[in-house]
């Protein structure tokens, strides 16, 4: 083992943190710095379009770790101070308030910024939800208006409309997939869901893009379409993506495209790491290079950083997985699930709304989506492990 | 070691149960955490730490008291 004497961890959410709880857990005794944008300790952020929106919790109760845990971790939090710039050689971090910290090892964790509509910036009542703030905002925006429409129809875009909708708004979700989440778990899973959500009140506007903002005295007043629909809003939220926050990295000499590129270390330069929604490495298993954007992506790969820090040589092989919360329904996944891919239902049945799918692609196993079923969909899981090396052709 | 879960944070991931399966486990009907065993002897502490982080809702805490 050859540990550096220091190490700084430049984003202080989920990959961040357990970054750092990594490294001390397998016994690393040196300096620990974590550096974070905004001004709170470490919170989650799947409950921010969930609880947090429709006011279940606390703003507190999404904090990641109790005071003592924190403490216990024996590293030093900055916070409220974005990071500006990275000098590579000397692996000195420079932030917004002047700054220069320096350490052995440098761990980015900077995560992903949401995309905005054109004209987004300059109306009143639109909003994005990636941090605490913007759910805070969102919600109190909400507690005052009865329309909104949600713009994006992909996982937060749902969730949104969902919480929305059961905190008694008439809530409409617009985008250009024909259901929601269809790229995300197949046409069939998808209108399932569309179906749900009908259901549950939502209106659909789906299938059509959307051409701009409409406003009146610098509040957003509706969303026209493609097809020239107007739907009109008191508040629209917008879920359109998010793109990795790179643009710090700008004169490093690292490469970003679509996330700081990585090897199959998740090391972008000698004692540079990345970890998290804005790292993009090389999946020597699946021979292509990934970025996952999802809650047990941070620290599953934040495990094998700390590890890989620390002198070891482990290579990132996750089978990725993530899950959604919409109304009362539990969507889980693990694998991939490709357009085009075979649905077969396992476990449950589609009419009692309670079923496990597996999803094969040429005839081989690629994903698990478990509907209401979360015990059965993980007991699942080993079929989608033993047939990751088979999954290469599945992402095209 | 205490270890203690929130069943109204879990998300039913199951993550802990595919690291340290001695000790955790899932309801049948809803994904929701079972602890089955609140104190667990010294060889697990290891696996249940790198529960308590991997866990995607923060649903475990310990207390490390001796």
């Amino acid at each position: 083992m050859n540990a550096p004497s220091s190490v700084l961890v430049v984003g202080a959410s989920a990959a961040g943190l357990a970054t750092a709880e990594a490294l001390r857990r397998k016994g690393y005794q040196g300096g620990l710095t974590v550096l974070g944008a905004e001004p709170h300790l470490p919170y989650d952020r799947p409950p921010l379009s969930k609880q947090v929106l429709s006011g279940t919790w606390e703003p507190e109760r999404a904090r990641l770790r109790p005071q003592a845990a924190l403490s216990a971790l024996d590293a030093e939090f900055v916070l409220a101070d974005p990071a500006v710039g990275l000098d590579t050689a000397a692996r000195t971090v420079h932030t917004a308030s002047g700054r220069a910290l320096r350490a052995g090892a440098v761990v980015v964790a900077t995560g992903v910024r949401p995309r905005m509509l054109a004209g987004q910036a300059d109306l009143a009542g639109v909003h994005v939800l990636r941090t605490l703030d913007d759910a805070l905002a969102l919600r109190a925006d909400l507690l005052d208006s009865s329309r909104l429409v949600v713009v994006g129809e992909g996982v937060l875009g749902a969730e949104i409309a969902a919480t929305a909708r059961g905190m008694g708004l008439e809530v409409t979700m617009a985008g250009p997939q024909p259901a929601p989440m269809a790229g995300q778990i197949g046409p069939s899973v998808a209108s399932l869901l569309a179906e749900l959500h009908t259901e549950r009140g939502v209106r659909l506007r789906l299938g059509a893009g959307v051409s701009h903002l409409s406003g009146h005295h610098g509040r957003v007043t509706g969303v026209c379409l493609d097809t020239g629909e107007v739907l009109p809003a008191d508040v629209v939220v917008v879920a359109i993506g998010a793109d990795p926050v790179t643009g710090w990295l700008t004169g490093s000499g690292l490469r970003a495209d679509s996330g700081l590129v990585c090897d199959s270390r998740c090391r972008a330069a000698e004692g540079i790491y990345a970890v998290g929604d804005v790292a993009r490495w090389h999946h020597d298993r699946l021979g292509t290079s990934m970025r996952l954007e999802n809650r047990t992506n941070a620290t599953e790969q934040a495990n094998t950083v700390a590890a890989n820090i620390l002198g070891d040589d482990q290579p990132y092989r996750p089978v990725p997985y993530f899950w959604t919360d919409q109304f009362d329904v539990k969507i889980q996944v693990h694998g991939v699930l490709p357009a085009g891919a075979e649905v077969t239902v396992v476990d449950g049945d589609l009419a009692s709304r309670r079923f496990v799918a597996l999803y094969r692609h040429d005839g081989r196993v690629t994903g698990v989506l478990g509907w209401n079923m979360p015990k059965q969909t993980r007991l699942r899981r080993q079929e989608v492990v033993d047939a990751l090396p088979d999954l290469a052709p599945a992402l095209g | 070691m205490k270890v203690t879960v929130d069943e109204d944070k879990c998300c039913g991931a199951g993550q802990c149960v595919l690291i340290a399966p001695e000790v955790f486990d899932q309801r049948e009907d809803d994904g929701i955490v079972i602890l089955l065993d609140a104190e667990p002897s010294e060889r697990l502490h290891v696996p249940i730490r790198e529960a308590t982080s991997v866990c995607p809702a923060a649903a475990i805490v310990l207390s490390e008291t001796a």
